[in-house]
């Protein structure tokens, strides 16, 4: 049967009234089922995330464990453990902040967690920080389709993805700590979604040790993200990713792909409104050490071997090669506006080049000794600033 | 004669609007669907009607009616659902075949797959039937209200839960018992179908729709046409002489697959999955009008799948109904996977028959 407190909690989230907040009390409170709030306007709020905890252990219905369908939503302070699917999903508000929320599966990495830790789609101006996710089987903190987003100072770990940040446009992602997920930061666009999404920045983040076995259920996206990817972008455009320190990601520190190289099913017909190549990234200033000395996968492995032998590394920048030929010369190389550019110290590009069966691969080639425009910071608007 | 009995104990002999930030605590008070533990019946002036296809609950039997303020009518769409007058009143009585006896935990009931117990003279046989919930959704100035009401054991009331409920039940088709546990969804539950555009967030009801509703229903004067039934008695205003079609789950003659396949995934994904519901994010459309394309699920890739993908390629694969996510979360009721993600929690065998029979028929590659 339902507790009494979460009979009282769904009547508060039903009845709830713009201005009003909510509060959760210390302790652990076992939920069976997905809550849900549909009013805008209305702050959840705990007294800490180690205090206040909503339990969903044993959870018998609802896709999440809370899905808020509103605007100018504050959550703060608490936990959500153990849903069944996602944890807290916003789909579709404005003025949206995340503040020192956990969302967690305490088991540990397994595949049948629930997908999505902190999960705003389709949203515009949102703020999610201090916050912390472990052991989402897709990932942590997921930001799809959305607009004017600032993730920062987090905490992920133990997720098949720490952070991810996709089909979004104008996204700050900084002073974030990813360890021991699958691959720490994610930057994507998916095909057949109303908009693409570019212009991300990742910068002073800590991506470090990400070489979790990738434990994503099969089929997902992110179940073909190699152990030990550090920072991946994927068919993104317009990413730019400075000043992070990002270390020991066994496969490599940063992978740069197009749709073709995910290994997805599904690849082989694009969308005619898709552009799956990654283009006009820039790289510079991070502190770079000790990746793909082990990457995981029997190519990249034999790849490694055969290139760098079996005590050597990959450069810190995997790129699988795939470009548009309209956006590029005669030799294959990417317009100067579309380029990948690499400005980071002694840091190689290694172009796999994946589309031919890795024929020609080629180390530290000049067209990544470029640099382009810096993108403007997100400035998230009123009420948030 | 119930209905002046119920009167006599104080109970509404008409139906009663209430206002709209007092919904009452007994469903009785509304006066529309009257039960007194042996019979339900509905009041004067609430008509009883039925869907094409109805959206799976569970195998529970869906009783619903309309009623209006006098000398009010709906307006005809044809697209949408028709336009009420402030003031209706819609209900729709979750039902079961007893299969057990009377009290039992948990409640034995009929897998059966389908329409309301209802009688040809309006009566529901409370001895063979067992109420769970009525749900009503009532038409206000500005907009539509949903109230969850759950039935108690002696099945002469039924209770407004906002918070929704949940109870124990065992589907038994003669062969297996299986358990479930019921849940009632809660109010704000109610809009994760009720509002198919997530945007306007409107509440709505899903199922009075032309085609839906473009059907024979046997009224105490005999079998007429729902929708010629409604313009006839005043109800519904603006009807065109050619209506268009829809395929009755329980009796589809001779529709063909696909479009015996279109109008279930319609009635039971298109709430959310279509261009402008709460289900966009996926970039998949399954509304009965969409092109059967890339949008529609053939050979579309899932996007934030989750745990819903079951390592199939796409949504839709032709000829692989084995190789198709739609299939694989239909076919399952665990909350992460399944499909749709409110108001069922056991699998609606019947309906992943039909999809993946009209799947494994379709011609075409990948």
């Amino acid at each position: 049967m339902d507790s009494e407190f979460q009979k009282q909690l769904q009547m508060q989230l039903i009845k709830a009234k713009p201005g009003d907040v909510i509060t959760i009390p210390e302790g652990i409170h076992p939920i069976n089922r997905g809550l849900s709030l549909n009013v805008s306007g209305v702050t959840l709020r705990g007294l800490g995330m180690d205090k206040s905890i909503l339990s969903f252990k044993g959870q018998v219905q609802g896709a999440e464990g809370l899905l808020v369908n509103a605007s100018d939503f504050t959550i703060e302070d608490l936990a959500i453990e153990d849903t069944a699917g996602d944890a807290l999903k916003i789909n579709e508000g404005r003025n949206i902040v995340i503040r020192r929320v956990r969302t967690e599966w305490t088991n540990g990495p397994d595949e049948k967690n629930g997908a999505y830790g902190i999960y705003p789609v389709q949203a515009e101006n949102v703020l999610l920080e201090d916050s912390v996710a472990i052991g989402a089987s897709d990932a942590g903190l997921y930001v799809g389709q959305s607009q004017n987003v600032v993730v920062r100072n987090n905490r992920v770990e133990f997720n098949v993805a720490g952070i991810e940040i996709e089909n979004t446009v104008y996204a700050d992602v900084h002073g974030n700590v990813a360890r021991n997920n699958t691959g720490g930061i994610l930057v994507f666009n998916m095909p057949d979604l109303p908009n693409p999404g570019h212009s991300t920045r990742v910068f002073d983040n800590e991506v470090v040790g990400n070489n979790t076995e990738n434990f994503g259920a099969e089929g997902t996206p992110v179940a073909s993200v190699p152990a030990g990817s550090g920072i991946v972008i994927n068919s993104n455009d317009r990413v730019e990713i400075f000043n992070n320190v990002i270390t020991d990601n066994n496969t490599a520190n940063i992978i740069i792909s197009s749709y073709f190289a995910t290994g997805y099913q599904g690849t082989r017909e694009v969308a005619d409104d898709y552009d799956p190549y990654p283009e006009t990234i820039y790289i510079y200033g991070n502190t770079l050490s000790g990746g793909g000395s082990a990457p995981d996968g029997l190519e990249l492995k034999a790849l490694k071997v055969a290139k760098f032998g079996l005590t050597g590394s990959f450069p810190d920048v995997l790129w699988d090669g795939y470009v548009n030929t309209d956006k590029s010369d005669e030799h294959g190389r990417l317009l100067p506006e579309f380029a990948i550019c690499v400005d980071n110290d002694t840091a190689e590009v290694l172009n796999v080049d994946l589309g031919n069966g890795s024929e020609k691969i080629v180390i530290g080639d000049e067209q990544h000794r470029c640099t382009h425009e810096r993108l403007p910071a997100v400035m998230l608007t009123a009420p948030l600033y | 004669m119930l209905v002046a009995l119920l009167a006599a104990c104080g109970r509404p002999p008409t139906v009663v609007l209430h206002p709209v930030d007092a919904p009452p605590p007994r469903l009785s008070d509304w006066g529309v669907v009257l039960a007194d533990g042996r019979v339900l019946e509905f009041n004067a002036g609430v008509i009883p009607y039925d869907l094409n296809m109805p959206l799976f609950s569970d195998y529970a039997l869906k009783l619903r009616s309309v009623w209006m303020p006098a000398g009010t009518s709906a307006q005809y769409r044809e697209a949408r659902e028709f336009e009420f007058p402030v003031g209706t009143i819609l209900s729709k009585t979750f039902h079961y075949e007893r299969a057990g006896e009377r009290d039992g935990v948990p409640l034995d009931v009929v897998r059966a797959d389908r329409e309301s117990g209802l009688d040809a003279d309006g009566h529901l046989d409370l001895d063979r039937y067992v109420l769970v919930e009525t749900r009503l959704l009532v038409r206000y100035d500005d907009g539509w209200q949903a109230l969850p009401y759950v039935w108690n054991d002696t099945q002469d009331e039924a209770f407004l839960e906002l918070a929704g409920d949940v109870r124990s039940i065992r589907l038994n088709d003669g062969r297996e018992r299986q358990p479930f546990v019921y849940v009632v969804p809660d109010a704000n539950q109610c809009g994760g179908c009720h509002k198919p555009d997530h945007t306007a967030a409107k509440m709505r009801p899903l199922g009075p729709r032309a085609w839906q509703l473009n059907r024979e229903y046997r009224y105490p004067d005999g079998l007429r046409n729902q929708v010629e039934y409604w313009s006839a008695s005043g109800m519904l205003a603006g009807a065109p002489e050619s209506l268009p079609g829809g395929v009755r789950w329980a009796a589809p003659g001779d529709a063909s697959p696909e479009q015996r396949a279109r109008a279930y995934l319609d009635a039971n994904c298109a709430h959310c999955h279509n261009a402008n519901g709460p289900a966009d994010t996926s970039g998949l459309d399954l509304g009965i009008g969409a092109p059967l394309g890339r949008r529609y699920g053939v050979c579309k890739p899932p996007v934030a799948v989750g745990r819903g993908s079951g390592d199939r390629p796409y949504d839709i694969y032709p000829g692989r109904p084995d190789d198709s996510i739609l299939v694989y979360r239909m076919a399952h009721s665990d909350p992460a996977i399944a499909m749709p993600e409110l108001g069922r929690s056991t699998v609606h065998r019947e309906g992943v028959e039909l999809v993946r029979d009209w799947i494994a028929g379709l011609a075409g590659d990948c």
